[in-house]
């Protein structure tokens, strides 16, 4: 296991980045990390941009955030915020970030451009070692719920990390209400089985 | 378990809530605000059974609620955000004067960088102003240790105590070891007839202040004393004094310097400043915002260096602190990895009114009609962002009834509304409504009901049936009849999904010679998470007119369609965003909005 960790989580109020970096924490926690969490909301529930910083580290956290380029995995749920995010990132760092696009409002009233996905590529590949991007959106749509969008990437990132499946469990269910502890797990799984 | 310690990953909210708890708090009042709702919120929903607790509709109403209560021999809590203790001030004063049979402590969540508040104050002034011993903590796990020690001082000094907290140690999450809960000993069986210590008038109050100089002389004698001011010594070249947040950072980014952290930020362990400056070549002191400590340090005769380097605005983040202290020459290496660089010119996401939001038929009107409107606080302040741009002026809670008042008094030719919602109204609307019927004034109050105080987490008011959990049941006051009760001649009502409902009721208000209230009806897409069908735009029939897009809905966007004859781009709706409401369809010129057929 390494010594320590730093993730930054990033997306659009709503998606659920503040649940599931707390799940994240929790993780680091149960794993035998110390952890904290930083989240920078403001009013960004109403669709705003959301960011979580998570830091794990086995001699002690000191500040909650992360330095600029010093964060080992950036996990973004929209590809716009990923690329906000991407000066965070160290050296050969990874990223790990959903294809689905919401536009902003400067955007869907024409007076902005959304980055192609040849930009957001060639950013993410140039920012990172390590790049895992697919649309997690679609893949909890088929599961069901789109809700549970993020927990599909946080399967994902759960294979770049030796913890204990049964922690991802645990933490999961401790943070989702308990009707919807099913299609977590199965969201889990699926975004574990999209990375070998 | 023998030795077995419980820990949880908590916010600072969560602790101090828990740390309440432990205190054995039996009060809790407070009113909602951004960073501070989660304490209330993880008090109802962990131990709401054994202690009794409330969203005041006010923040003076908490705090005076909150001392009664202690008067009468139960420990209580306050909680409020930074601007929460303006509002507040009038009730915190007496409070210092009198003190109380049991321990009463305030939280403050102030705002450094301005997540989600209208200014930017620096709420550790109020210490110095009341005379009001004050907590600061770095992380958690003092957030909820500093709750018990500001009860135990409060009950030691009877005196008010006051936590100061920032964002980023309510929202932070860190790791906790939780204890048990300490009842309190104390019963009073009667209010203590006990005019000299409980009635500030002038004459028991004048014997009063002197008392509080003597006794805060005390506690700082006893600061000297506390574990929670701390000396780290290191190299003894540079030499930081900082408290709460401050420390987190500061041992990220100076970890060989000596450390002064002090844990009371009022009153001053004056001593200890000393003998922590004598040992240091060079002493900073770091703060957020204003220079409040450095003063004080300065007027020891202790030189310092403070706010020459270190600005009163925003956060002082680790990545900051090392810009300028690389920059000023105090760092010389800098640990971070500069290989990517930012990217530039992406377009930007800011908050906007949800897809299914009962305010956007307002500002919509307004908007079209290009109305004067002086503004409140609450999501509705979103009609202030494009595309509506209708909100014109926001300054803090309450104002903007007031605000509309001094518009019909300067005779402005054009004729005024305000917006404000049900929250808000009952914290500081209803005096200024009372106060323009009763002064003649003009203009149409636009009272946003969406049937909770929704922006900070859709807490109960005076109108709702339910009290802190939803489960609970309240008396609910019909505003519509206190309204009328208020003297307003014109009280409509309409339903705020109804786009040309809204727009008849304003005409119907505007044309009332007249004060009136427009109470424009629907619930919080929030608060049900209603959902119906989704809508759609049938491309053959949108003409790229993009009346839509003045909905300012997430849910719409321009689509890669364009009309041939003008160029311009057609819309689409997103069904994942999309819920229904159905403000767009009533829009449309062309009825090109229809539900979704599946």
């Amino acid at each position: 296991m390494v010594n320590s960790i730093n993730f930054l989580m990033v997306g659009v109020g709503g998606q659920g980045t503040i649940l599931v970096s707390d799940i994240l924490s929790e993780v680091g926690m149960l794993a035998g990390y110390d952890a904290k969490k930083s989240d920078n909301m403001g009013l960004s529930v109403r669709g705003g941009a959301v960011s979580s910083h998570v830091r794990w580290n086995k001699d002690g956290v000191g500040c909650p955030l992360s330095m600029t380029g010093t964060v080992d995995v950036l996990v973004g749920s929209e590809p716009l915020e990923t690329m906000r995010s991407v000066q965070f990132l160290r050296k050969g760092a990874t990223i790990i970030s959903n294809t689905y696009e919401m536009q902003p409002m400067v955007v869907t009233s024409g007076l902005a451009d959304y980055p192609s996905k040849e930009q957001i590529d060639a950013c993410f590949r140039s920012a990172a070692d390590r790049v895992v991007t697919y649309d997690a959106t679609a893949v909890a749509v088929e599961l069901g719920n789109v809700k549970v969008m993020n927990i599909v990437l946080l399967g994902t990132l759960s294979r770049l990390l030796d913890v204990d499946y049964e922690i991802w469990v645990e933490a999961i269910s401790k943070h989702v209400p308990a009707k919807a502890k099913e299609i977590n797990i199965k969201a889990f799984d699926a975004g574990r089985e999209l990375l070998k | 378990m023998e030795g077995f310690v419980l820990k949880e990953l908590l916010s600072g909210n969560e602790a101090i809530a828990r740390g309440a708890y432990e205190a054995g708090v039996q009060v809790v009042t407070g009113y909602p605000g951004t960073p501070s709702s989660e304490i209330i919120k993880t008090m109802a929903s962990k131990y709401g059974k054994e202690i009794y607790m409330e969203w005041s509709t006010n923040e003076k109403v908490a705090m005076d609620a909150a001392a009664g209560a202690a008067y009468a021999g139960k420990r209580a809590l306050v909680t409020t955000k930074q601007v929460g203790m303006n509002v507040l001030m009038d009730s915190l004063m007496y409070t210092v004067y009198t003190g109380a049979e049991a321990g009463l402590v305030l939280v403050t969540a102030d705002d450094p960088g301005l997540f989600s508040s209208q200014n930017e104050q620096d709420n550790r002034w109020y210490s110095r102003l009341a005379k009001i011993p004050t907590f600061e903590p770095a992380d958690s796990m003092e957030a909820k240790e500093f709750v018990k020690k500001a009860f135990e001082l409060s009950e030691m000094f009877d005196t008010t105590c006051l936590i100061h907290t920032v964002m980023r140690v309510s929202h932070c999450k860190s790791v906790v070891e939780l204890g048990e809960r300490q009842e309190n000993p104390k019963v009073v069986e009667r209010l203590p007839r006990n005019l000299p210590k409980y009635n500030c008038t002038a004459m028991y109050a004048r014997v009063m202040h002197a008392k509080i100089e003597e006794k805060i002389k005390k506690i700082s004698e006893y600061a000297e004393t506390m574990d929670i001011n701390r000396v780290e010594m290191r190299d003894t070249s540079m030499g930081i004094i900082c408290t709460g947040i401050m420390y987190a950072y500061i041992k990220d980014v100076f970890p060989n310097a000596s450390v002064l952290k002090l844990g009371m930020s009022y009153p001053l362990p004056n001593n200890m400043i000393r003998d922590f400056a004598s040992k240091v070549d060079k002493l900073y002191v770091i703060e957020e915002l204003d220079p409040v400590i450095e003063e004080q340090v300065k007027a020891l005769g202790i030189d310092c260096v403070g706010k020459e380097i270190f600005p009163p605005c925003y956060e002082l983040l680790p990545d900051r602190l090392y810009d300028i202290c690389l920059e000023k020459g105090i760092l010389t290496e800098d640990p971070r990895s500069m290989d990517v660089k930012p990217v530039e010119g992406l377009p930007g996401r800011n908050p906007v009114l949800c897809a299914g939001c009962p305010h956007r038929s307002t500002y919509y009107v307004l908007k079209k009609h290009d109305i004067a409107c002086t503004g409140d606080i609450g999501c509705y302040n979103l009609g202030a962002q494009p595309p509506f741009e209708a909100q014109h002026t926001m300054g803090c809670m309450g104002a903007s009834i007031g605000q509309l008042h001094g518009l019909s008094i300067a005779g402005l030719p054009e004729k005024s509304v305000c917006t404000i919602g049900d929250g808000t109204f009952w914290h500081s609307g209803i005096p200024a409504l009372a106060n323009l019927v009763h002064n003649n004034g003009r203009g149409v109050v636009i009272l946003m009901d969406n049937a909770n105080t929704a922006m900070t987490g859709h807490q109960d008011n005076p109108a709702t049936n339910y009290r802190v959990l939803r489960n609970v049941p309240a008396t609910p006051i019909d505003m519509e009849n206190l309204c009328k009760a208020l003297g307003v001649p014109l009280v409509k009502t309409v339903n705020a999904f109804d786009v040309k409902a809204v727009e008849d009721g304003l005409k119907e208000c505007m044309d009332f010679d007249g004060p009136s209230v427009l109470i424009t009806k629907g619930e919080c897409v929030q608060f049900n998470k209603f959902s119906s069908t989704p809508y759609a735009v049938d491309s053959a029939r949108c003409i790229a007119c993009q009346t839509c897009l003045k909905c300012g809905c997430p849910a719409i966007m321009v689509s890669d369609e364009t009309n041939p004859k003008t160029g311009k781009r057609k819309c689409r709706i997103d069904a994942t965003q999309c819920n229904g409401c159905g403000i767009c369809s009533q829009v449309c010129p062309v009825k090109a909005i229809q539900k979704k057929e599946d």
